[in-house]
């Protein structure tokens, strides 16, 4: 079955986020985003740490103690980004001048539940900014792989591990499908190449209504060299 | 003449008491005081409460006063990175108490305690398990609930320069929960890259007013050249 892979997954993201973006971006996939921007589409990258405008990772030999990512990654910054501190990062976020998040999930609801920061069972429990980006950012994008590492669905009716933040979710990007969340539920969007919207929601626990312009995903197979479709 | 400086750590933490509470300021290992935790370490206070967005990291600063077993509370919003280990492991055997805050309500709660207010209404965490016996109120048709205000006996801070007066300014993304954590502390404590004269910080580069700080002492970095953390490590 073809599906793309976890850079094919931040390549989509990235061809969404137009320019004039302030976004925030998850641990996971949602850190591959930035390879896939095209240069020159002015978007400013945001961490919590307080930095608007994160540029590419520091070159070896050129590291800064004192400039380094939310995941301790030495960073730099572009022409025009500013550096602040933690209550202005977190006045972005929850004040709702960001304008977009892409988060990894564990569960994704038909109304937009989220669940992506406790498994239950997990002996330390930890939130960190999750909650707030949930809460805060108006389009809180998730960028996932369409089921878990058994096979299971992550889209379902409802959520079963704990909440980050209800009815906060308006796009999924899969690994076989972009899903908008609507007032009137899941709507299809685009299908990955070579599947059609049945084999999609055989592999979600929730209804998909086929939107009437869903189409065929437009992504090449490789980008720079990177693979893009499994 | 005011002169806030002292000569080392171990002078500047002195007055630390049995059961204070602390401020310890930094995220994912900038602008961490380690040093006047490591300092706090061999002064001996325990049954300690600690503030802090995680939980400390290895077996040095915070991960030290975790693995020497002087913490007796923690509050924090990511407290379960690996490194957090000494943390983790007195959590597990029950002897640490564990409050968990979302980041953002974390830096709220704080900087409403230094700024003398009453606590914050938030919407993070509405609906949520965080929720848990907070009291929620609709304003202008949005649930929000309530947080209270934290203070602190002392805030343990990271600057890159710093004069007698107590003025700090920071570098990069040193600032982080430095500067709210500066106002929100009986006695605030920052240890410095370097002291400079009064007058070498310009108004317009002042971050933190010396207002806020009772003692800063200046300390060697520890390594002088950058060394790159684990990944994914925050």
């Amino acid at each position: 079955m073809m599906k793309l892979t976890r850079e094919g997954i931040a390549y989509r993201v990235a061809c969404e986020l137009t320019e004039g973006c302030y976004v925030n971006l998850g641990v996971g996939i949602p850190c591959l985003v930035p390879a896939f921007l095209p240069a020159g589409r002015e978007i400013f990258i945001h961490n919590e740490n307080g930095t608007l405008g994160v540029g590419p990772p520091a070159a070896p030999g050129a590291e800064d103690p004192d400039l380094v990512s939310a995941n301790r990654e030495f960073i730099t910054l572009v022409p025009g980004a500013s550096v602040f501190d933690h209550a202005a990062s977190f006045g972005m976020i929850i004040g709702g001048h960001l304008t977009h998040v892409v988060l990894g999930a564990m569960e994704v609801a038909a109304n937009g539940d989220l669940a992506n920061w406790h498994v239950p069972g997990q002996k330390v429990p930890g939130v960190g900014g999750a909650m707030d980006l949930a809460f805060g950012v108006p389009n809180v994008w998730i960028a996932m792989t369409h089921v878990n590492n058994k096979g299971e669905p992550k889209i379902l009716n409802a959520c079963t591990c704990p909440l980050t933040a209800p009815r906060c979710v308006k796009r999924i990007f899969s690994d076989i499908a972009v899903i908008d969340v609507t007032p009137g539920g899941l709507a299809l969007r685009e299908v990955v190449p070579g599947l059609d919207p049945a084999a999609v929601q055989a592999q979600t626990g929730a209804p998909l209504s086929v939107a009437q312009d869903c189409r065929e995903m437009d992504v090449p197979e490789s980008f720079n060299g990177v693979r893009l479709i499994a | 003449m005011i002169d806030k400086t002292v000569a080392s750590c171990r002078e500047a933490v002195a007055s630390v008491c049995d059961g204070a509470t602390i401020m310890m300021a930094g995220f994912g290992g900038t602008g961490v005081p380690g040093q006047l935790a490591e300092a706090l370490r061999e002064q001996g206070a325990a049954n300690l409460t600690v503030i802090h967005n995680g939980g400390g990291d290895d077996d040095n600063g915070l991960g030290g006063l975790m693995l020497d077993g002087r913490v007796r509370k923690l509050i924090a919003s990511f407290p379960n990175s690996p490194r957090a280990w000494a943390f983790r492991d007195r959590y597990l055997k029950g002897e640490i108490e564990l409050e968990l805050v979302p980041q953002g309500s974390l830096v709220e709660r704080i900087r409403a305690g230094g700024v003398g207010l009453g606590g914050i209404y938030t919407p993070t965490g509405v609906g949520t398990p965080l929720a848990a016996g907070k009291e929620i109120r609709e304003i202008d048709g949005r649930q929000y609930l309530f947080e209270k205000p934290l203070r602190a006996d002392f805030a343990f801070i990271r600057a890159h320069q710093g004069d007698r007066l107590g003025n700090l300014r920071y570098r990069f993304v040193m600032r982080n929960f430095n500067m709210i954590m500066a106002t929100a502390a009986k006695t605030v404590i920052a240890e410095v890259d370097q002291i400079v004269p009064v007058g070498t910080l310009s108004p317009e580069e002042i971050h933190t007013p010396g207002i806020y700080v009772d003692r800063l002492v200046q300390v060697e970095r520890l390594s002088g050249k950058a060394k790159r953390p684990p990944e994914g490590s925050a």
